[in-house]
């Protein structure tokens, strides 16, 4: 059975301009042990993705229609109070910038200690103490640093403790939400390096939300693409590396440099995404798209499977990976 | 490193340590001089009883309005009362009202401002716009209204000053809370399954402490001054308790005829307790302004 299963999951913002779709229609599935990535340019609705899997989509969104079924539950349907324990405990949350993540007044043994008497009330000051150090301990913090404040840590250091707290509690699914944008390239590795040998050592599902598609290409077994809020892409990091499909994929892949070709010219796609106020007539992509035909100013196309479980929304494709031309 | 010293001084500047105040410069020595004005005066005036040369509430018609002389130093006033005595005794009832007002502004204003701007929506603008209209009102003007539709007494005026200054902690809470619950950590806390009480009051709370220490400070000040202009006005209290602010009121006939004895030292004292409170105010606001900060 599948850990986190996405059924078509759509989430609007209702804003005074208009309601805006910044999510629609998405489904996937990922099991225990799965990494799965979630690309996208920003504003593309990865982030607001990754809050629905904690109910936490700021005001004014709201999940308009789907199903989120974390270990068997919809936890659409959980009570306010079900939600919040469920939050931390079996799904964990790492933000994007791990300067502002931690209560500047509060000491980091405070954050854990908080973290587990408010999930485990019987659980006494100092074993929670002792649990905070064999976590530190294990990412490589030392743990008297316990004592600290967050400003006495760097910002690698703060995304480790980040990442502590959120499995301090053995949780079945952490969402990365581009957890290593606010670090160097170096840092960046070592947090991906940790973030992996912590999910392949505690059997955990990870949803790596990232605009770099090359981070998750790297370290992901899965990969949803996501354009203007649809999902257009959705494969194997493999079977997506050597045969994308959809031509945005196409074209973040071209713009991954290649250490390997000497003489390569890096290619862009051009143009910006699209208002999501006033998305373009049929298909989101196609005012950048430089293979649109007359069909795509029509008619949106629909999410198809072109076999191999890889899927497109893509009008040049028909199921079973047959060509439309 | 250094970082860590600084919030090692915010401490200290919240609970006094003039060591460490000092070795934080010119705002430092704001605090420490300001502190010293204040602990004197407030000395002085819980040991006036005991070291005042004269009874402060004797008249005398044989003395009336004498200048300053060795038997008495400041003076004495229309009624032959020995100034130096009414100074040293006369700011107990100026420092308990101020006291008592700050204590009711910050049980009124911090938690009115914390949960009005946490909700958020539709309550909030409806107790801003509440505070705002008070706001609008010269604080003078209000604490008048209120004193005298509440009559004079201690209480009352710190309660008339209080209607006066609860919108300004109100304000500086709620701006400060609308930013900080934005802030990646709360929304952190949410996202580890914190409680609401939580995150209010071990994540915003503590993050707003600096402004609220500010606030009370210059509130403190302020309301020394408008207690000294509500009993200036005979809106505070009764004539046999000795007041800087009811010898004000009654010095004032007297300039005219060149007794300055009778006004000045009561209002240089005022003067200095506002000063001293100002002072306080401006270096720990100076201090626990990050942006501020070298």
């Amino acid at each position: 059975m599948a850990l986190l299963e996405v059924n078509s999951l759509s989430i609007d913002y209702r804003t005074s301009r208009g309601v805006i779709h910044a999510v629609e229609d998405i489904s996937f599935s990922m099991g225990k042990n799965d990494m799965l990535g979630l690309a996208g340019e920003s504003g593309s609705g990865k982030s607001t993705l990754g809050l629905s899997l904690l109910r936490l989509v700021p005001y004014p969104g709201v999940i308009a229609d789907g199903q989120i079924m974390i270990g068997g539950r919809n936890i659409l349907s959980l009570s306010e109070e079900e939600m919040r324990r469920l939050r931390g405990k079996d799904v964990a949350y790492i933000f994007q910038d791990p300067m502002t993540s931690l209560n500047p007044v509060k000491r980091i043994g405070a954050h854990f200690v908080e973290l587990i008497t408010n999930h485990e009330p019987s659980t006494k000051k100092v074993h929670a103490i002792e649990r905070a150090k064999k976590i530190l301990d294990s990412l490589g913090i030392q743990s008297e640093r316990l004592n600290d404040y967050p400003h006495q840590f760097s910002g690698g250091m703060r995304q480790r403790i980040m990442i502590g707290l959120a499995i301090a509690l053995n949780p079945i699914l952490v969402v990365a939400d581009e957890p290593t944008t606010a670090l160097d390239v170096i840092v960046q590795a070592k947090i991906l390096d940790l973030l992996e040998s912590l999910q392949k050592s505690y059997g955990l599902a990870v949803i790596l939300i990232s605009h770099d598609l090359s981070i998750i290409l790297e370290r992901c077994s899965s990969i949803v693409v996501m354009y203007a809020g649809h999902m257009v892409e959705y494969a194997s990091s493999k079977e997506l590396y050597r045969s994308p499909l959809h031509p945005y994929t196409q074209g973040l892949l071209k713009s991954i440099p290649n250490i390997e070709l000497e003489d390569q010219k890096l290619s862009s796609i051009p143009g910006s995404p699209p208002d999501m106020l006033t998305l373009p007539k049929g298909c989101r992509f196609r005012t950048r798209c430089s293979r649109a035909g007359e069909k795509c100013q029509s008619k949106a196309p629909a999410l198809i499977e072109v076999g191999n479980k890889h899927f497109v929304r893509c009008h040049e494709y028909v199921e079973e990976g047959v060509r439309n031309e | 490193m250094n970082e860590h010293k600084t919030k090692r001084s915010i401490l200290a500047s919240i609970v006094p340590n003039f060591k460490s105040l000092a070795r934080k410069g010119p705002s430092g020595w704001m605090v420490i001089f300001g502190l010293s004005i204040v602990l004197a005066l407030v000395m002085m005036t819980a040991l006036g009883p005991f070291v005042a040369p004269n009874d402060p509430n004797r008249t005398n018609s044989a003395l009336i309005t004498l200048p300053p002389s060795p038997q008495f130093p400041m003076g004495t006033n229309h009624l032959g009362q020995d100034m130096l005595s009414r100074i040293l005794v006369g700011g107990s009832l100026m420092l308990q009202v101020s006291a008592l007002s700050v204590l009711i502004c910050f049980a009124v204003g911090v938690p009115l401002g914390l949960f009005s701007s946490y909700v958020g929506g539709i309550p909030d603008r409806l107790v801003s716009l509440v505070v705002d209209a008070v706001y609008a009102f010269p604080g003078l003007v209000i604490a008048i209204a209120v004193a005298a539709m509440l009559g004079p007494g201690a209480i009352n005026m710190a309660l008339s000053i209080s209607v006066v200054y609860i919108p300004s902690y109100f304000r500086i809470i709620r701006s400060q809370v609308l930013t900080i619950k934005e802030l990646s950590y709360v929304e952190a806390a949410k996202a580890i399954g914190a409680k609401w009480y939580t995150i209010l009051s071990r994540y915003i709370f503590p993050n707003v402490i600096p402004s609220i220490v500010v606030v009370m400070t210059v509130n403190f000040a302020d309301a020394i001054l408008t207690a000294a202009g509500l009993t200036f006005l005979g809106l505070g209290v009764t004539y046999d308790i000795p007041d800087w602010g009811w010898d004000l009121t009654n010095g004032k006939q007297y300039i005219a005829s060149g007794s300055w004895w009778i006004i000045m030292f009561p209002g240089l004292m005022i003067i200095l307790l506002a000063l001293g409170f100002t002072l306080v105010g401006e270096g720990l606001s100076e201090m626990l302004n990050p942006k501020l900060q070298k």
